[in-house]
């Protein structure tokens, strides 16, 4: 049997492929009170690609890309993730889970886990790593998230910038495909939400495929290769950052960014 | 009122602290003419009530029906000529317990601090210098050793080996069922008696069952038929095979060991008590665990099932159960096959406490948020890791005091079963005093008694407050 890689394998060069990791199509979904959050909602995400998806609150950005890793289900349309559908399957869902990473506006964190056991914790139990390995490889990821020497310190005792890290190097351990992130900075104090940028910033660059519901215009423009605007359960516009933020197409955008801006 | 450009802070020279009994007394006793009153005041009711106790414990009362009848207060009718079987039972659980400790306690520095050296002094002072326990001083002295001894020895494997809990835990386990076959005593896998055909019936027999029937459908298939069939029927064949062939081994192997056996009608007082508590508290708590889940559960017959046992057993008091337990259990399984009392007083009690402790860990289930469960399915867990490596943690470290204070009533709820006949410490205090060479000692004897039972109970507490102390991750 030969030895699984030991390394954190992302591609290297920020290009953007032509091979769709997301499919989304025409998904629907209306929640148990009968709202209809999702009006039919299309979008692909291709490999190595960053797409930032803005919008007012209760435009169901949110809930779109947690239905990517079937947090939530959908009623109608279809979702593929690296050519699988998310369906009822418990199966499939699972396998999808497993190739998307998630980082959420809480954190998260397992607070009675130390750091270190929080990131090594899926890939022992999921993809049965030795502890040796999955140790080993959370070493790096903590490393490059910049808070390797807290690793045997418990979640509670840092501060939510390093928290965030930490998630994101949570998820990095399983080695996705593509990560999501919801909101990753609107829960932290203003100083620290740059840390946290940083190494969304560097993971873009390294080339790994990232979708981003966030409100920070900075990070869409320097990092994004499309920024996406959904209102009201409807993806209102798609666009380069460039025209997006200078020369927004649609009515409802520019009066989105004058609030914003 | 404060403006913005209100005058610069006055700094005095900073005040200082006093330290000491007195500094401390007029802060919290005498801080004000009202307070220094009530203090006074207090302080006379209470020496009063000191005075009086002390005055009636040493010159009145005659402590002489507990120092008569210590090993029954102790055991019960438990034959006097084998009390080494109880002192070997306490001995092996005091060395697991000091192993425990010092596994426990492996990193810290000094195992044994002075407040500690100080109490397990005064306890050992106490046994040497109390009249009642003085015949068995040497027996007393001896577990305290071995818990001594137990504690350096456990602290040495901790360092040495980071599997040693797991093996401690194991031996506690085992520990259970060798209790067990010393108090009971009997031919080793006789039918009459309780605690070795109890361990080889769960441990051995179904357990040995259980992998073989799943080592065999795992390791063959039988072809055509779909895998699940096969896997099904392969199974079961292991599983009664392996099953009935250890069900007739012992009794062809007829083994003894010649200790004499002493029926459950004879274990009582102190004895019985901690068995029938230690028993229900570990049969309740997996039980407990499992309906609290239950009642969450998606799956709608699982949540009916256990919402209808808890509401059940929480409608009926818990005597009924045991009466229950002990008159009308019998007379619906067959002839012959006939639980022992204390079994049944055991499933008594566990049946009431599960549903109690399942609403205690509910609530704990409850307060752990919901973000928890889905970063953990994220990650890929599926839902048994994800409730047994994330929720179930965080929700038994919230639950905790609710379930200990679930363990204590558990403890003290074994005295209702002197009254469907079992002689835990209760009954067999109540069967001594009211026999006429000690008419009057009632005082006494229950005050000797409730002395023991809060003993326990706050062992207890203090033990879920070591542990919750020992879990809080936060801020430390």
């Amino acid at each position: 049997m030969t030895q699984p890689e030991l390394q954190v394998s992302v591609p290297t060069s920020h290009a953007v492929g032509s091979e769709a990791v997301i499919v989304a199509k025409d998904v629907n979904k209306w929640y148990d009170n009968g709202f209809h959050v999702l009006k039919g909602v299309s979008m692909n995400v291709y490999k190595g690609e960053v797409v930032v998806v803005m919008g007012p609150s209760g435009s169901g950005k949110s809930t779109f890309i947690r239905t990517f890793n079937a947090l939530e289900p959908y009623q109608e349309g279809s979702i593929e993730i690296d050519g699988v559908r998310i369906a009822n399957d418990l199966k499939d869902i699972e396998a999808v889970r497993r190739e998307v990473g998630m980082v959420f506006q809480q954190f998260n964190l397992f607070p009675h886990l130390t750091v270190l056991q929080n990131v090594t914790l899926a890939p022992i139990w999921v993809r049965r790593w030795p502890n040796a390995k999955a140790e080993e490889i959370a070493m790096r990821l903590l490393d490059r998230v910049g808070i390797a020497e807290q690793a045997y310190k418990f979640p509670g005792q840092m501060s939510g910038g390093q928290q965030q890290r930490v998630a994101i190097a949570r998820s990095l351990a399983m080695q996705p495909k593509v990560m999501l992130f919801d909101e990753p900075t609107s829960a932290l104090d203003p100083e620290m939400v740059r840390e946290v940028l940083d190494v969304m910033r560097n993971l873009a660059k390294d080339g790994m495929t990232m979708v981003c519901v966030t409100h920070e215009v900075g990070f869409a423009r320097e990092v994004a290769d499309r920024v996406v605007l959904m209102d009201g359960g409807l993806l209102v516009e798609e666009n380069t950052p460039e025209e997006f933020f200078n020369n927004p197409k649609e009515e409802r955008s520019q009066a989105f960014l004058s609030q914003i801006l | 009122m404060i403006t913005a450009s209100s005058r610069p802070v006055e700094r005095g020279a900073p005040r200082v602290i006093s330290t000491g009994p007195v500094a401390w007394g007029r802060k919290n006793l005498f801080n004000s003419w009202f307070n220094s009153i009530l203090t006074v005041v207090l302080l006379l009711i209470l020496g009063s009530v000191a005075y009086s106790f002390t005055t009636w414990a040493f010159t009145q009362a005659d402590w002489s029906v507990i120092v008569a009848n210590f090993g029954n207060f102790m055991t019960g009718l438990y034959p006097p000529d084998s009390y080494w079987r109880v002192w070997s039972v306490l001995g092996m659980v005091m060395a697991l317990a000091g192993l425990t400790w010092g596994a426990l306690a492996r990193n810290q520095k000094s195992l044994f601090g002075r407040n500690l050296l100080i109490g397990l002094g005064g306890v050992a002072l106490f046994f040497v210098l109390l009249p009642m326990t003085r015949p068995y001083m040497p027996h007393i002295l001896g577990a305290l050793l071995l818990l001594v001894g137990g504690a350096a020895l456990g602290q040495a494997l901790g360092r040495k080996f980071t599997g040693a809990i797991k093996w401690i835990s194991a031996g506690w386990f085992v520990s259970y069922f060798i209790a067990l076959y010393l108090l009971g005593g009997g031919p080793f896998f006789g039918r009459g008696t309780m605690s070795p055909s109890l361990f080889y019936s769960i441990i051995v027999m179904l357990g040995g069952s259980l992998v073989a029937g799943w080592q065999l459908a795992s390791r063959i298939s039988i072809p055509v038929i779909p895998a699940w069939i096969s896997k099904t029927i392969l199974f079961l064949v292991g599983f009664i095979a392996v099953y009935q062939v250890l069900w007739r081994l012992p009794y062809a192997l007829n083994l003894d060991f010649g200790l004499k056996s002493v029926s459950t009608n004879n274990w009582g007082g102190l004895l019985l008590t901690l068995l029938l508590a230690i028993s229900g508290i570990v049969l309740c708590f997996p039980a407990g665990v499992l309906l609290a889940l239950g009642r969450r559960s998606k799956l709608p017959i699982v949540r009916a099932l256990s919402v209808a046992y808890i509401e059940l057993i929480r409608g009926v008091p818990l005597i009924s159960i045991l009466f229950m337990g002990q008159v009308l259990i019998p007379l619906f399984l067959p002839e012959g096959v006939r639980p022992d009392r204390v079994v049944r007083a055991i499933i008594g009690l566990t049946i009431f406490s599960a549903a109690y402790l399942a609403e205690n860990v509910r609530a704990g289930l409850q307060a752990v948020p919901q973000g928890q469960s889905e970063a953990a399915q994220s990650l890929g867990l599926n839902k048994f890791l994800t409730t047994a490596l994330i929720v179930l943690p965080q929700a038994l470290k919230t639950a905790i005091p609710a379930i200990v204070g679930q363990f204590i009533s558990l403890f003290q709820d074994t005295t209702l079963l002197g009254i469907v006949g079992l002689v835990e410490l209760l009954g067999i205090s109540q069967n001594l005093l009211a026999s006429p060479t000690y008419l009057g000692d009632y005082k006494e004897g229950y005050l000797f008694i409730a002395a023991i039972y809060w003993i326990f109970c706050y062992a207890m507490s203090y033990g879920s407050q070591k542990i919750e102390l020992a879990l809080n991750t936060d801020l430390r």
